[in-house]
C-alpha cells in the first residue's frame, strides 16, 4: 500500500471537482432566443404559472417563454446565485422588498417606472397596496402579480368538536386551549419549524399585536435597539410560553413546509390549528381529500393579545408576487417579457384558475367572480383582511436584507427551541438591523 | 501525479507517464487549483454575491474568526469526523475481514452490504428524514414507541442520526479497501501462525491488524478528509440544525455566502476548510512513519 502524498492530495481535490462538475449540469440562459422565467413549483400554483406561460407562448408563435420550476427553500438560494453570476433568467419571480433593493442596488433589475407610465391602465388594473414592495427609492422594478397571501389561523374544525372546545379569541384562549388539546393527544399547532420563516409567522403577529405595526416598522428602518422595545420583548417572552407548554407539534423542529407535512398534521387532524399563509388553503383542497368540501376547515385572523396596541385588522404576509426583468437580458427577450407583462400576466384565465385554487388574484374589480366561486366564504374573508387591513406588512425576511434576515432567521429557530433567551434574541438582532 | 514513490521504474515507461497524467492535471487546475485561488482572493473581499466585489482587507477574516459560530462550526466538524471514525473503522474492519474469506455467501453478502453506496447522498437523506418523522415516519407508521422519537428535533439525537446515516452510508467502501487489504496478506503467515497454536482472535489481532497498518491510514484519511465536506447529506437530512447542533464547517460556509450574501466570510471560512483538510491529510501521513512505502512482509 504505497501511496505517495501527492496522489492523496488528488484523492482529496477529487470530491470538490466532482462535486463542482455535478454543480454545472444546469446551463444558464443565453442572451438571445426565448426569454427564460423562473419559479416556485408545487401544486396547485404551478399549475397557473405553467398554464399562463403556455398560453402565451400559444397566443405569441414569436415570442416564446421557457419556464423552469424551483422548490421554495431551495429558489431563494439559487436566483442569488444565478444573477450574481451574471445568469440571471429573463423573468424573475420573487417576494419583492429587502430581496428586491439588493438586485436594484446591483443593477441587476430593469427600473419598470417608465414602462408603467407608458402602460398606465395595467397599474391601474391591480391592488395599490401591492406596489409598496415592488418600489425601491421611489422607481418601480417589479410588476406585482399572482395573489394576495395575508396570514391566517386555520383550524381543524372536525377536532374542535370533538375536543369541545371553541376557536380562540384571545392569546389567553389559545393558552387555555393548548392543555386541553394536549389532554386528548392532539397537538395544538402544526408548525414546519425547520422551514424558520414558519415561526417566523408567529412573532410578526405577536409584535404587531401587542406593540403596534410601528415596532417592526422602527426594525425595518434600522432604529437602533429597536429590539429591545418592551412591547418586543413580550411577544418574544410569549411565543416561548407557547413552546414550553408544548403549543407546537412533536418534533416541529424537523418538519420543514415544503413537504407539506405541517398542513397534512391539520388535515389529518392530529394537530387542531396551524397559523400558515392563505396559500394554505389550497393545499388543504388539493390533498385533504373532502376536509376542505366538507366543511373541516376553519379559518381566522390572528386574535388579539389582552392589553396589546395593535390594531386586530392588522396583517402580515404576501401583499403579491412580484416579477422583474434581468438588465442582463437581450433587446429581444426583455422585450418578450414586457408583452408577457402586458398580455400574459392575470390574464382572465389565469385570474379564474387563482379563484378557483382559493386565491384572491391581485387583479382589481373581481368581486364578481368571487363571490361565484365554490371558494366564495374563504376568498371573501381573505378579500377582506387584504382590502380592511390597516397595516399590510410584508413578511420581514422578504422585507429585510438577505443578510439581517439570515441572522433573523437563525435567532429564531434557537428562540423556538428555548436555546436563546428573549433578551439575547434582541441583542443578537440588534446587532445587524440597526443602521 | 506521476510515478509512486520509493519504486523504481523501468526506463522507457518515464517518458509516457506525465502526460497521462495530462489530462487529470487540465481537470485538477481548472476545477480545484484555480477556484482556490479564486477563494482566497474572495476572502480579502466583501460582496453580496450579486452587486460588485470590493477589496476590504482582513474585514471578512475578523468577522469569521470573531463569531462564536465558528468555534462551533469547528467543534460540530470535529465531533462528526472523531465520532464517525471511530464507528466506521472497527466496523469496516471486521466486516472487510470477514467478507475478504473465499466462501460463497460471503461475497453474496457483501454484493448486499455494497448497495447504500450506490445510493446518492442526497436520496439518503431524503429516505432516513421520510423514515424517521415524527409524525408520519416508522415508529409512527408501526406504531413503535421506542422508534417515534423526535430524531432529527433534538440536539443530540440528531447528531446521533447523522453520525448513524455517514456510517451507514460509508461502511460498506471502507470495508470494501480492507477486503482488499487482507486478501493480500500472504496465507503463509497464517498457516505458519496455526502450527505455533494460535487461535482465529490471535491470528486477528498479530497478523490481520497489523498488516493492514497502510490500510488503515489510507482509509482513515479518507474519511477523515472526506468527512470535511460532509455537505449535501447534513443539508437535507437537518439543514444542520435542530439550532445550530449539526451545523459542520462546510455548511456555515454555505449558509453564510448562499444564504447571508456574505460570500467574503464564506472564503475564509472555505480557505481554513481548505487548510484544515491538508493538515489532516499530512498528518495522518506522518502516522503512518518516515517511510509509508517500506514493505511489511520483511522476512516473508
Amino acid at each position: 500500500m504505497a501511496l505517495s502524498r501527492r496522489t492523496l492530495l488528488g484523492l482529496a481535490a477529487g470530491v470538490p471537482v466532482s462535486a463542482a462538475l455535478a454543480a454545472c449540469g444546469s446551463s444558464g440562459p443565453g442572451k438571445s432566443g426565448g426569454a427564460t422565467y423562473w419559479y416556485l413549483n408545487g401544486q396547485p400554483q404551478e399549475g397557473v404559472r405553467a398554464s399562463a406561460v403556455a398560453a402565451f407562448n400559444k397566443a405569441h408563435p414569436k415570442e416564446q417563454i421557457k419556464d423552469t420550476t424551483y422548490q421554495n427553500d431551495a429558489y431563494k438560494t439559487k436566483i442569488k446565485t444565478a444573477i450574481g453570476a451574471g445568469r440571471a433568467p429573463t423573468v424573475i419571480w420573487g417576494w419583492g422588498g429587502g430581496t428586491l433593493r439588493t438586485y436594484v442596488e446591483a443593477g441587476q433589475v430593469e427600473d419598470l417606472t417608465p414602462w408603467f407610465e407608458e402602460h398606465s391602465e395595467i397599474k391601474k388594473g391591480l391592488f395599490p397596496s401591492s406596489f409598496g414592495a415592488a418600489t425601491v427609492d421611489g422607481k418601480i422594478y417589479a410588476m406585482p402579480c399572482e395573489t394576495v397571501q395575508p396570514i391566517i389561523l386555520y383550524y381543524n374544525r372536525k377536532v374542535f368538536e370533538q375536543v369541545g372546545v371553541k376557536p380562540p379569541q384571545s392569546w389567553d384562549d389559545i393558552m387555555a386551549l393548548v392543555p386541553r388539546f394536549n389532554a386528548k393527544g392532539i397537538a395544538p399547532f402544526a408548525l414546519g419549524g425547520q422551514s424558520r420563516w414558519t415561526n417566523m409567522m408567529w412573532l410578526e403577529f405577536l409584535f404587531d399585536r401587542i406593540g403596534g405595526s410601528e415596532v417592526f416598522q422602527a426594525i425595518a428602518e434600522g432604529e437602533k435597539n429597536a429590539w429591545s422595545n418592551p412591547a418586543a420583548i413580550t411577544a418574544l417572552t410569549k411565543v416561548q410560553e407557547l413552546v414550553k407548554a408544548r403549543g407546537f407539534v412533536k418534533g416541529f423542529s424537523s418538519i420543514t413546509a415544503d413537504s407539506n407535512a405541517d398542513q397534512a398534521l391539520l388535515y389529518t387532524g392530529r394537530a387542531a390549528m396551524m397559523l400558515h399563509g392563505a396559500w394554505s388553503y389550497g393545499i388543504q383542497q388539493a390533498d385533504g381529500k373532502d376536509f376542505v368540501s366538507s366543511g373541516g376547515l376553519g379559518y381566522m385572523t390572528f386574535p388579539p393579545v389582552e392589553g396589546g396596541k395593535g390594531d386586530p385588522s392588522d396583517t402580515v404576509g404576501n401583499p403579491a408576487q412580484y416579477l422583474s426583468i434581468s438588465s442582463k437580458a437581450g433587446a429581444e427577450q426583455k422585450k418578450t417579457a414586457k408583452d408577457f407583462f402586458a398580455t400574459g400576466v392575470l390574464q382572465d384565465a389565469e385570474v379564474q384558475k387563482w379563484i378557483d385554487n382559493g386565491s384572491v388574484p391581485i387583479r382589481l374589480g373581481t368581486e364578481k367572480l368571487l363571490a361565484a366561486s365554490k371558494s366564495a366564504d374563504f376568498l371573501k374573508f381573505t378579500y377582506d383582511i387584504a382590502s380592511k387591513a390597516k397595516v399590510f406588512a410584508q413578511s420581514w425576511d422578504q422585507a429585510l436584507s438577505p443578510t439581517a434576515a439570515e441572522t433573523l432567521l437563525d435567532n429564531i429557530v434557537k428562540l423556538f427551541q428555548l436555546s436563546v433567551s428573549p433578551q439575547q434574541f434582541a441583542d443578537n438582532l440588534n446587532a445587524v438591523t440597526a443602521k | 501525479m506521476s510515478a509512486l514513490t520509493g519504486h523504481p521504474r523501468p526506463r522507457e515507461a518515464r517518458g509516457v507517464l506525465p502526460w497521462l497524467a495530462a489530462p487529470a492535471l487540465v481537470l485538477f487546475v481548472g476545477f480545484a487549483v484555480i477556484p482556490l485561488f479564486g477563494v482566497f482572493a474572495l476572502s480579502f473581499t466583501t460582496w453580496d454575491g450579486i452587486g460588485a466585489i470590493r477589496p476590504s482587507g482582513l474585514t471578512s477574516w475578523r468577522k469569521v474568526l470573531t463569531n462564536p459560530g465558528l468555534p462551533h462550526a469547528l467543534w460540530v466538524t470535529f465531533l462528526v469526523m472523531a465520532v464517525s471514525w471511530a464507528v466506521q473503522t472497527p466496523l469496516s474492519i471486521l466486516l472487510g475481514t470477514f467478507l475478504a474469506g473465499r466462501q460463497r455467501y460471503r461475497a453474496v453478502l457483501g454484493v448486499v452490504y455494497f448497495i447504500p453506496l450506490m445510493l446518492s447522498s442526497a436520496a439518503i437523506a431524503i429516505a432516513y428524514k421520510a423514515l424517521l418523522d415524527p409524525n408520519f415516519g416508522l415508529g409512527a407508521g408501526l406504531k413503535i414507541h421506542a422508534l417515534s422519537q423526535d430524531w432529527l428535533g433534538r440536539p443530540g439525537l440528531a447528531f446521533g442520526v447523522v453520525v448513524f446515516v455517514v456510517s451507514w452510508q460509508f461502511i460498506p467502501f471502507h470495508s470494501l479497501i480492507y477486503q482488499g487489504g487482507v486478501q493480500q496478506i500472504p496465507k503463509s503467515l497464517y498457516e505458519a501462525a496455526q502450527l505455533d497454536g494460535a487461535g482465529r482472535i490471535r491470528q486477528f489481532f498479530s497478523i490481520t491488524l497489523p498488516q493492514l497498518k497502510y490500510t488503515i491510514i489510507t482509509s482513515s484519511t479518507l474519511m477523515v478528509v472526506g468527512s470535511l465536506t460532509f455537505f449535501d447529506l447534513i443539508f437535507v437530512l437537518t439543514e444542520g440544525g435542530p439550532g445550530d447542533a449539526t451545523r459542520v464547517l462546510a455548511l456555515d460556509m454555505y449558509k453564510r455566502g448562499f444564504q447571508a450574501s456574505l460570500m467574503g466570510p464564506a472564503s475564509a471560512i472555505a480557505v481554513i476548510l481548505v487548510l484544515l483538510g491538508l493538515s489532516l491529510a499530512l498528518l495522518l501521513r506522518r502516522l503512518g512513519g518516515r517511510d509509508a512505502g517500506a514493505s511489511q512482509l520483511e522476512g516473508v
